[in-house]
């Protein structure tokens, strides 16, 4: 079982993503993009960072890349896919999930905890919580604004495919415990199966004991069922 | 063939909140100007080997839907004319 985090040019979380995972004993390397997945490639993480700059849009690039297409093909095996943070702006550019991330409502790059809603409890990612759950993770963006049409939005709703919401520390969502101004308070969703995700939280940067809190562990621990 | 430039102008949809376009037109109110809105879109200008205006079209058309433009956000539109001074 080994977690490929795949790393691109301008990818900075991706030793983050290796440790965290390593600490919740879960094989992962570190795999440059040009070099392709590995053939024992058993779960995929598209690591946060500023890949190519944020050139064009953030993640528009590294959605493009030939990587990518293995990527796609992996999750039609379902190989669980986790995007975070910038690996979420990719995932949403390379269509595995609906909707764009965009400009914080505050144009402002954002760093600081918030407060989650568990959305749902019955995906790989969230089977360590109930459903109502609140957990605290930190966020580190400035292109986390969660944008959808109504219509997809609706799909998202009924499918079952809203991950998280940004709420506050008693789980009301309210529009300030929303850091970016997201659609709905969104935080995170699913794909076209629950064996892809993506959020903007950084769940590894909550995951070892030493820096905080482990609220992360529980959606990292996706990658070990 | 001839030598086209095709421009495509990306802008978000309308009612998709632009916090960049909202803080520069506060920093122009700001220096005394009046204006009641400010839109931001991007330009870009692609010189292209073509055999009509109309394939050129398609093919910056094209590019916008896969990679200029995010239609979950963005409209676009694209505007040809032969080169006069292409490079």
């Amino acid at each position: 079982m080994t977690v490929a985090v795949i790393q691109f040019g301008g990818s900075n979380c991706d030793r983050d993503a290796v440790r965290a995972l390593d600490y919740l004993g879960v094989d992962a390397e570190r795999i440059w993009h040009e070099d392709g997945l590995p053939e024992d490639t058993t779960g995929i993480m598209l690591p946060g960072g500023f890949s190519y700059g944020d050139y064009l849009r953030a993640g528009a690039m590294a959605a493009r890349s030939p990587i990518m297409d293995e990527v796609r093909a992996a999750t039609d095996d379902g190989t669980p896919v986790l995007g975070v943070c910038n690996g979420a702006q990719v995932g949403s550019e390379s269509r595995l999930t609906a909707g764009a991330f965009t400009t914080n409502k505050s144009a402002r790059f954002q760093c600081e905890h918030v407060h989650l809603r568990v959305e749902n409890a019955d995906t790989p990612w969230t089977e360590a919580f109930d459903e109502g759950d609140i957990i605290e993770i930190p966020i580190a963006h400035g292109e986390g604004r969660f944008e959808i049409t109504d219509e997809r939005y609706e799909d998202l709703e009924q499918n079952d495919q809203i991950l998280f919401r940004y709420c506050d520390e008693d789980g009301n969502l309210t529009e300030e415990a929303n850091p970016n101004g997201s659609t709905h308070n969104v935080a995170g969703i699913l794909g076209k199966t629950d064996s892809v995700a993506v959020l903007m939280p950084h769940p590894e940067r909550s995951t070892l004991p030493d820096i905080g809190g482990t609220d992360g562990q529980g959606i990292l621990a996706g990658f070990q069922s | 063939m001839s030598t086209y430039t095709a421009t495509v102008t990306v802008r978000l949809k309308g009612g998709v909140l632009d916090p960049e376009a909202e803080t520069t037109k506060g920093a122009l109110q700001r220096l005394g100007f009046e204006l009641s809105a400010l839109r931001a879109a991007d330009q870009y200008e692609l010189d292209l080997e073509a055999d009509s205006a109309d394939e050129a079209t398609e093919r910056a058309e094209e590019m916008a839907e896969r990679l200029l433009a995010n239609p979950t956000i963005h409209d676009y539109e694209v505007s040809v004319a032969e080169a006069a001074n292409a490079k």
